[in-house]
């Protein structure tokens, strides 16, 4: 892999996944976090009409009249969104499965419509639909980099204003903030990172680009700053390794590897993050369980004690199991090693007996607390 | 009468003729609306009263159809800077990536104003805030890892670092557990007897004579208002409830006054 | 009949129907209970499920295949629901993290057995509605296409389906609570709807793709939603609407030699604007009417019950008159004019010299809507 590192077309594929996956890791965890993940589909799909006026406008395949067509188009789909929601009985879900569709299929026929006047070259515009990685110019680069460049000033400028009118907007509006401007500069600059990742990813999965680094980040932690740091890094690797991949071997189409690889790390966050993850939380609620279990036997000790009027009283294991209904084994193994407990053997044929030490009587007395500690 | 000239500057609140209505179905009908300085006031009334709508109007977060607002003798949107706000609860998404303590800093984003960045000192203004609630030692907790009670406290000392003249709060006691009702309300007295004003919109008639000094009573329209003693009387709550006599007549909740 | 089947505008038009009208069945309904988008996340699954079903049993069509795939699309909703369920995500984002990851999973799959399987990864997200004619199968002796054959099953499947459980659906839709209540098991319901738009997904899928399937199935609903207010009417106008949308959009793309399949979708489009912007009830240019005469029953009201308010008050003078409806209800010169107007002319409002004072009629008005609870 460090080999590849050394080709020319490599580098640059390298250095524009990079600059993809920062901006719509970034962006993207806004967009997230304000329930506007399929937004991102929407926009992505709106893309494609445009790519084709672009190119009709242009009269050939140019960069900048490309994707100036995808952003417009992607404003488009997003009014279109808005008004739907604003001025219809129609629930967002609707609104947005409408503007995906509908500007897709004007897409479809605009595609077709080059398709002809192009020729059989196809003018190249399919690799809009899937990403083709190995089409990235050094040119590119540039007018890449400027515009994510510009995106993240802005997101950065204006942090503290994003912050709160993402999180409580109505509380937002009471301190004077222009809550609407603010959220159409969002959404300008959300579909800005989905134009940057068209040329790479394609119109149909750049939306992954923009849930999935930001689902995964959140996982690891509860601070905004560094959920939107960390899908950006998330992104900008998965983005580095999918195309390398993809360019390294013939046939595979980019967008679909950088949005696998994404997704086997979004997968790795949900199960192993360490507080959020599914590992995690399973532990937890085992935790409890057995604490709630070594509590059970902790005060049924206590109570055949007070029941033989002696503090001292060691009740025998069998004894408990009947008492509990379950073996009380385990239980008693824990408690023991945290000294809530300790054996008497009485004789060598009788079976173990139990009872409790001071620490244990403590840890009784203390509600909630003490019993944990046999399971740190 | 025009902006630039106080008007009514001695009272804390004036609400003149407000009439809010969402299309052709009313919410408020031209509401007079007065609170002097350094009270603590309660706005009570029956289901869809319009409690929340009229502090929502009062704060400029909906347009009235009708009526002004002034604060200390100055429109609203020149006295926002003398404002504290705690929304209801349900308006935020619990699992939204921030702690407490960055909650709380965020009060001070309307005076920091554009480009400028919480730094050390609104850090310490927010911890002496969370110190105030009660809430220091949540001070990094997630805040879907809080109560109900500990969450409106967190939304209070927001409120409170905004160090506002005039507070407004959406119902703060609503499922709130006892512990939290009594942090909330030790700040709420706190506040008063520093000079600010609150005005409070309260779910539970059966505290308002106990917690409050002052009671506005809403039903669409404005019902009564004024001290407490004089306001809560079996007249009065009848006009604003209308048949839920038996609310009013339940032990222990007789109104006193001479209207019975 | 044979002549009818030979002709290939007709097949094209009526294949388009066809998954019009088997989509917008199933579609309404998935509209109605906010889930369009499972439409979206279905068309984009199941193309894993093609492949893979390719794979084990080397089938390219028939019921093994439609149903195999099917379960792709259904696994991934049911997925995605699992994940919001978990409580780490929106359900929104479950969705846009789900579906790309099968597409993508698809779409490799493809690239590596491409030229083995009939399908390319290009007509995977556009269909070829031009070509269905070109394979056929015998029935009753009448060359049909393959794909008219199995959309016609599946929207005879789909009719039965809502038609047998219409008042089931209709519950569950409405009020999923009251449903469970009755027995009826809307979750069941809603599983079995998710299976049939993933079958109808994988038969639509030659002819139109993932993306313009979405359009077929939530685009016609959500114009017939607009339009009306029953459910069966709600029904059989989006079925009118698709059956239109493919017929209009074939004629319009053979006029202008564009892709057939993506005009048909845009003519859903245009149906939809049509419905949003006029509609009698529901659309733009009604609810404008509608608000207009809203806001001036408010202004008017909000008058009598201002002067209504202080008519016994001793500062009459100053609150009564129409300086005061600029200084105190901050209404701009030309809007306290007109209203005043407005209630004089409906007898509600009289001017006694500078004070405005109401009529019987408008004190009553003004009383009634003070009462309480009124």
């Amino acid at each position: 892999m460090l080999a590849l590192l050394g080709d020319y077309t490599l580098q640059t594929v390298a250095l524009g996944a990079i600059i993809l996956g920062v901006a719509s890791g970034a962006l993207g965890s806004f967009a997230v976090l304000r329930r506007q993940s399929l937004l991102g589909d929407a926009l992505s799909h709106a893309a494609l009409p445009g790519v084709a006026l672009g190119f009709l406008i242009a009269g050939g395949r140019a960069l900048p009249a490309l994707l100036a067509g995808a952003l417009a188009t992607g404003v488009a789909a997003a009014l279109t969104i808005t008004l739907l929601q604003r001025r219809s009985r129609l629930k967002s879900d609707a609104a947005i499965g409408i503007a995906l569709s509908v500007y897709f299929a004007v897409g479809v026929v605009l595609l077709s419509v080059v398709q002809r006047s192009a020729g059989a070259g196809q003018a190249g515009l399919e690799t809009f639909l899937f990403g083709q990685a190995a089409a990235i110019l050094r040119s590119d680069l540039g007018l890449m980099a400027g515009v994510a460049t510009a995106a993240l000033v802005l997101l950065v400028a204006l942090w503290k204003e994003f912050e709160l009118t993402s999180f409580d907007p109505v509380f937002a509006a009471s301190l004077g903030l222009p809550v609407a401007l603010l959220d159409a500069v969002m959404t300008a600059m959300i579909a800005l990172a989905v134009v940057l990742g068209l040329q790479m990813v394609g119109v149909v999965l750049m939306s992954a680009m923009i849930v999935a680094p930001a689902v995964a980040a959140r996982q690891w932690t509860n601070r905004l700053g560094l959920m939107v740091l960390l899908a950006a890094v998330f992104a900008a690797l998965s983005g580095v390794l999918g195309a390398l991949a993809s360019a390294s071997a013939r046939g595979l189409a980019t967008g679909p590897l950088i949005v696998l690889t994404l997704t086997v790390w979004t997968a790795i966050s949900l199960t192993f993050a360490p507080n959020r993850g599914f590992v995690a939380a399973a532990r937890r609620r085992r935790r409890v369980r057995h604490a709630l279990r070594d509590r059970q036997v902790l005060a049924l000790l206590d109570e055949l004690a007070e029941r033989h009027d002696d503090p001292n009283y060691a009740s025998e294991q069998g004894l408990l199991d009947g008492y509990l209904g379950v073996k009380s084994g385990a239980a008693l193994r824990a408690l023991h090693e945290a000294g809530l407990v300790e054996q008497v053997r009485h004789r060598p044929e009788e079976g173990v007996h139990w009872r409790l030490t001071d620490a244990g009587r403590e840890a009784l007395a203390e509600p909630g607390h003490g019993v944990e500690a046999a399971h740190p | 009468m025009t902006p630039e000239h106080l008007h009514e500057p001695d009272l804390a609140i004036h609400v003149e003729d407000l009439t809010v209505s969402y299309g052709a179905k009313p919410a408020l009908w031209d509401v007079d609306l007065d609170v002097p300085p350094g009270v603590m006031a309660a706005i009570v009334g029956p289901n869809g009263a319009g409690k929340s709508t009229l502090l929502k109007a009062i704060l400029g977060l909906i347009r009235p159809t009708a009526g002004h607002v002034y604060l200390k003798g100055k429109p609203y949107r020149e006295q926002r800077r003398k404002v504290g706000y705690v929304p209801q609860r349900s308006s935020v998404d619990w699992d939204f990536p921030t702690r407490v303590i960055d909650v709380v800093t965020m009060g001070l984003y309307g005076n920091l104003g554009w480009l400028r960045r919480p730094g050390k000192r609104e850090r310490a203004q927010a911890e002496a805030a969370l110190e105030q609630v009660g809430m220091a030692e949540y001070r990094d907790r997630q805040i879907a890892q809080l109560s109900g009670g500990q969450q409106q406290r967190t939304f209070l000392a927001r409120a409170l670092v905004q160090d506002a003249d005039v507070l407004f709060l959406d119902e703060p006691m609503a499922g709130v557990d006892a512990r939290s009702e009594a942090a909330i309300l030790e700040v709420m007295r706190d506040l008063r007897s520093n000079g600010k004003t609150l005005l409070v919109v309260h779910h539970d008639l059966q505290t308002v004579r106990t917690t409050f000094d002052w009671m506005v009573l809403l039903n669409v329209r404005m019902i009564a208002q004024g001290p407490v003693d004089e306001v809560y009387t079996r007249e009065n709550l009848h006009a604003a409830y209308g048949g839920n006599v038996a609310l009013l007549d339940a032990p222990g909740v007789e109104p006193v006054g001479n209207g019975s | 009949m044979n002549a009818l089947f030979a002709s290939i505008p007709f097949t094209i038009i009526a294949t388009g129907a066809l998954v019009a009208v088997a989509a917008s069945l199933l579609g309404t309904f998935l509209v109605l209970r906010r889930e369009s988008l499972a439409t979206d996340a279905i068309g984009h699954a199941i193309v894993a499920g093609i492949v893979l079903v390719w794979l084990a049993t080397g089938l390219t069509s028939g019921p093994v295949q439609l149903l195999g795939a099917a379960l792709a699309g259904v696994a991934t909703v049911l997925l995605a629901n699992a994940l919001t369920r978990s409580r780490r995500m929106q359900n929104d984002a479950a969705i846009g993290l789900v579906f790309p990851a099968m597409f993508s999973l698809g779409v490799l799959l493809l690239n590596l057995f491409a030229r083995q399987v009939h399908i390319d990864a290009h007509t995977v997200l556009l269909g070829e509605i031009g070509f269905v004619w070109l394979d056929t199968v015998n029935v009753l002796g009448v060359q049909v296409p393959d794909a008219m054959v199995w959309l016609g099953l599946v929207t005879l499947v789909n009719l039965a389906f809502v038609t047998a459980f219409f008042k089931e659906l209709e519950l569950g839709t409405f009020d999923a609570a009251q449903a469970a209540a009755f027995g009826f098991a809307p979750g069941l319901l809603g599983v079995a709807l998710l299976t049939l738009t993933s079958v109808t997904a994988v038969a639509s899928f030659d002819a139109v793709g993932v993306v313009l399937f979405v359009a077929f199935a939530i685009v016609p609903p959500a114009a017939a939603y607009l339009l009306s207010d029953r459910l069966h009417r709600v029904l059989l106008i989006a079925s009118g609407i698709g059956i239109a949308s493919s017929v209009l959009g074939y004629f319009v793309a053979v006029a202008w030699d564009v892709s057939i399949g993506g005009m048909m979708a845009v003519m859903t489009g245009v149906f939809l604007a049509g419905a949003l912007a006029f509609g009698p009830r529901y659309g733009i240019v009604a609810q404008a009417v509608r608000r207009r005469g809203e806001r001036e029953v408010g202004e008017n009201r909000a008058l009598a019950v201002h002067l209504c308010q202080h008519e016994a008050d001793p500062d009459v003078g100053e609150e009564n008159v129409l300086e005061a409806l600029r200084g105190h209800l901050r209404w701009p010169d030309a809007k306290a004019r007109a209203v005043v107007a407005r209630c004089i002319d409906q007898g509600w409002v009289k001017r006694d010299g500078r004070v405005l004072t109401l009529t019987d009629r408008g004190r009553s008005a003004a009383r009634e809507i003070l009462r309480p609870g009124g």
